[in-house]
């Protein structure tokens, strides 16, 4: 029971990190939201995109891992066939994002 | 006897025999642009060097995880992911000589079928899709803290995989939001490799794709053994206009719950993600169990346990990532510091050259 008891101090601490972490984290993104240096990025700090391939990918397949450096046009399908089982990919989606992916 | 012994060796030959056949003549007659194309078979995968230190005590672990994926025709596809590694620590804790031993394990082994637009039945063996974790961050390229959450037994035993069947698909799939479903039975086995536990589930989620927020709920009830319910929600957030991530889940077990709540935050607004300080990527992970009545066995904390882990990944070039974490946890049982890291490399490269 004084452990626990000593122990139930501590949760404080992770508590505070974690909200000071989020305050510094929002006030990072409103000094880079004012200023204008925002670098493109095939994953991050990229606004929604336009090309319905791209948003796609954007939207399924980087909420997860980093695109593939080099994807040969060759293995393109059946890695989106394999992404339409994981992400639950709608055929459109998968149809769009091989079209974004080997133009 | 003889004749009837060979009666015996025809009735039990002939219908693999005859399997064979129908799988060879399956495979021969597959649409040719299917095999070649953009359709050829894939290796994928990673390998990795894990070294961790939990409370003194060292040990490391090389894994290599590949991962098999190869289309059959235009509804079909077999895909598979292994995990080989070895476990080497001082034969007696910090003191003495290094000792190891090996693991394998069949992640997945499965055959899909896209029966239609929004539904995809998978039989053979697959992640049991309880909650996020399982499905989406065991892949040792994609996590971003080498230890699994605490509470990632729940919901999830006996091994993480099942044996059985699954359905999968988009309830609904518009453009603002989509409602997806996950149903699954797991029949129980203990062939080595193949270790599963009899259980049935299901998960929902609903995804708004223009925001990138996702909450859904799961389900799972174990059928052997003292049958038990385990239940749990989770919420992704992930923006688009900052290199924010946000992860979390709650689970509920028969004898313990808890919850863990993952943010991270790559530095890529700093000159780029392929930047200097642009590969950094910060990772921050709080979790708490709450234990509610004995259970042995059930991989999670033996007490009431918190748990806060520090990151630091960075994403070198040629996906090759070092991933580095402090982990503190405070516990009735014991207060321990855990210290990891690794590094791994991602692969990916067809099986055969193809046509172009």
């Amino acid at each position: 029971m004084k452990n626990i008891r000593s122990n139930s101090k501590y949760a404080v601490l992770p508590l505070a990190i974690f909200l000071l972490g989020s305050i510094l984290t929002w006030a990072q993104v409103a000094t880079s939201a004012q200023g204008a240096g925002r670098a493109p990025s095939a994953q991050h700090a990229k606004p929604a995109a336009t090309n319905p391939g791209e948003r796609a990918f954007q939207a399924n397949c980087g909420r997860c891992h980093n695109p593939p450096e080099q994807l040969s046009p060759r293995v393109t399908g059946t890695v989106l066939r394999h992404m339409r089982e994981r992400a639950l990919l709608s055929p459109q989606d998968e149809r769009d994002i091989l079209k974004y992916l080997t133009p | 006897m003889r004749p009837i012994k060979s009666a015996k060796l025809k009735q039990t030959r002939f219908p693999r025999v005859a399997i064979a056949v129908r799988l060879a003549g399956f495979l021969l007659l597959l649409p040719g642009h299917l095999l070649s194309a953009q359709y050829v078979p894939i290796v994928s995968g990673a390998v990795g060097f894990f070294d961790s230190k939990n409370t003194g005590i060292n040990f490391f672990q090389p894994v290599f995880a590949p991962v098999v994926v190869a289309p059959l025709g235009k509804h079909f596809l077999a895909e598979s992911r292994f995990d080989l590694r070895g476990f080497y620590e001082r034969k007696n804790g910090n003191s003495g000589p290094y000792q190891g031993s090996f693991f394998r394990s069949t992640q997945y082994l499965q055959l899909d079928y896209f029966a239609a637009d929004k539904l995809t039945i998978t039989a053979g063996r697959f992640l049991t899709p309880f909650g996020t974790y399982n499905e989406r961050l065991t892949a040792i390229w994609i996590q971003k803290i080498q230890d699994a959450p605490l509470i990632f037994p729940i919901g999830t035993r006996t091994t993480g995989s099942s044996n059985g069947a699954m359905v999968r698909g988009a309830l609904i799939a518009k453009p603002a939001f989509h409602v997806n479903y996950i149903g699954y039975f797991s029949a129980s086995s203990n062939a080595p490799q193949f270790q599963a536990g009899r259980a049935a589930g299901y998960r929902f989620d609903l995804y708004l794709p223009n925001k990138r927020v996702e909450v859904g709920t799961s389900y799972g009830r174990f059928l052997q053994g003292t049958h038990n319910n385990s239940s749990g929600a989770h919420f992704w957030w992930q923006p688009y206009r900052f290199p924010l991530e946000v992860r979390s889940e709650y689970a509920h077990g028969a004898h313990a719950q808890g919850y863990w709540i993952e943010s991270t935050y790559r530095l890529s607004q700093w000159r780029g993600p392929d930047s200097l300080f642009g590969r950094l990527e910060p990772v921050f992970r709080m979790q708490q169990t709450f234990r509610n009545s004995p259970g042995p066995g059930d991989g999670l904390p033996a007490a009431d346990t918190k748990q806060v882990d520090f990151g630091l990944d960075y994403h070198l070039p040629h996906e090759v990532r070092l991933n580095s974490s402090y982990s503190r946890k405070l516990s009735a049982t014991g207060n321990a510091n855990i210290w990891d890291i690794s590094l791994t490399y991602r692969f990916l490269f067809p099986m055969w050259r193809g046509h172009q």
